[in-house]
């Protein structure tokens, strides 16, 4: 039930205070009775639930957390390299 | 054109590589545990992602995770379900409710069973879409049955907003909206003489999403102060468990008990305010709520302000409505497993008597219920 999908707003109109909203390319409308006016703007990521906007999603927040997380796989990486290497190097057949 | 696409946010929060990194992480920081950590999720919107994604396999053996009562139909008790069913049975009535609801056993049946023997009940997405009900059906009274916790609980005041300024004289409302900060402390210091909940195993809380989104991260504040309990509000999305996790497990090595958020891109301290103040102007706690597996929880719901009582289909259909309390089923140990003293596969009806197809306790109700997600994603299958 608290399955709330991430959304882009395409449309607001404001004499039903309904947004038009993208999620996973499917186009549907959301109240906006929970947010503030002129809270949501054309182009903003949303969080909709039981057909309300709930939130809005701050992008640099997202932006953050990704970068963070392409690190940590960037290290992963560079750690397997480095195990691979080193095994290599202590390879007890060397030279065979 | 910004930079952020909405790809990134379906697929940047599950990616794998990601949460084997996280792995990777908590196997390695978690080696300087001084005591294995229980953790509890309290959200069932967490746990089925927990179960989905396998995560418990990627845990050191150190970290458990207990299955908390986070799951709004779950926790309905048959009491409240016998009154949907009544309700929908009257003449001339409609009862509007999410689609959740359908197969909820109550003791008379689900709401399924009441619509196969001939009741209107209605199961709709957005509790907006009973106006339209309520108005091709000028002739009938319509009673919205209202159920969810904080996440849901705005958008039922909304339709009751819209109904009030409107004038609208054909919806009424069965308020069942509960609160998760209360059943918290009941699962670590009920004043519950019967439950002994001081043996509880719950060492930390990973805080819900979306609960949290509405009343920002400040309703935890008294976990790690008062209960000595560390929290982090974390998002639905593997990624986000994993991270959280990471979170808690640096808070006990460094010997921190602090409330975090990991879910930073649509939590703040102070949550949606509208929402907020929506729900203070209709609603005010009850003292009591009967939760299913766990029993009374005190001022874990919300109800209707008496000045909304024209409304209130408690009140309204009080004659009609039954008092009396049902007992959980004898075997079921939802309440243990809830309190971290038992996983669902202890339950000696698990997987037989006890199925999603014919839910004997609240934790196999609903796919976000502790045993439902054993059930689905466990080796049963
Ligand atoms: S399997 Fe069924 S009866 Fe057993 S604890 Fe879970 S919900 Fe209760």
């Amino acid at each position: 039930m608290c399955l709330s999908i991430p959304s882009k707003v395409v449309k607001i109109d404001k004499e039903r205070n309904v947004a038009v909203v993208d999620t996973m390319g499917v186009t549907r409308e959301a109240g906006l009775d929970l947010m503030e006016e002129e809270d949501v703007q054309i182009g903003d990521y949303v969080l909709l639930h039981i057909g309300f906007i709930m939130n809005k999603i701050d992008e640099e927040d997202a932006l953050e957390s990704l970068k963070i997380y392409k690190e940590i796989i960037e290290k992963m990486e560079e750690e397997d390299r480095r195990e691979l290497i080193e095994a290599d190097d202590n390879c007890p057949n060397r030279g065979v | 054109m910004s930079e952020l696409q909405l790809k990134d946010l379906y697929e940047g929060f599950r990616n794998p590589e990601v949460i084997k990194g996280f792995a990777k992480l908590i196997n390695e920081e978690a080696k300087q545990l001084k005591n294995p950590i229980n953790i509890m999720e309290v959200c069932g919107g967490h746990t089925h992602s927990i179960m989905k994604f396998g995560l418990p396999q990627l845990m050191p053996e150190n970290i458990n995770f207990i299955h908390g009562p986070g799951c709004p139909v779950c926790i309905m008790p048959k009491e409240r379900i016998d009154h949907a069913y009544i309700l929908a049975e009257q003449e001339d009535t409609i009862l509007v409710t999410l689609g959740d609801m359908i197969k909820v056993p109550g003791s008379r049946g689900s709401l399924q069973d009441a619509r196969a023997k001939g009741a209107d009940v209605r199961f709709v997405y957005s509790p907006l879409d009973t106006l339209k009900i309520a108005e091709e059906n000028p002739d009938k009274k319509i009673i919205f049955f209202a159920i969810g916790f904080e996440t849901t609980t705005p958008m039922s005041t909304a339709l009751i907003d819209v109904v009030l300024k409107r004038d609208i004289k054909n919806i009424f409302f069965h308020i069942n909206h509960v609160t998760v900060p209360e059943v918290m402390v009941e699962l670590i210091d009920s004043r519950d003489e019967h439950v002994d909940s001081y043996n509880n195993r719950i060492d930390a809380f990973l805080g819900p999403s979306h609960v949290s989104v509405i009343t920002g991260s400040k309703i935890y504040e008294k976990f790690p102060k008062e209960y000595n309990r560390p929290v982090v509000v974390a998002g639905f999305e593997p990624v986000d468990v994993m991270e959280a996790i990471l979170m808690l497990v640096r808070q006990f090595n460094e010997g921190r008990c602090e409330l975090e958020i990991e879910y930073k891109r649509l939590v703040t301290h102070d949550g949606n305010v509208k929402a907020q103040a929506l729900i203070e102007k209709y609603f005010e706690k009850a003292s009591l709520f009967k939760w299913r597996g766990l029993g009374n929880v005190p001022d874990s719901a919300y109800k209707l302000r008496a000045e909304f009582a024209e409304i209130d289909a408690e009140l309204v259909y009080a004659d009609i409505l039954p008092r009396e309390e049902i007992e959980d089923h004898k075997l079921c140990i939802c309440g243990d497993i809830l309190r971290g003293m038992a996983k669902p596969n202890e339950c000696t009806i698990f997987g037989t008597a006890c199925k999603p197809t014919s839910p004997l306790g609240s934790c196999m109700v609903s796919s976000e219920g502790a045993c439902a997600a054993y059930y689905k994603y466990g080796n049963l299958i």
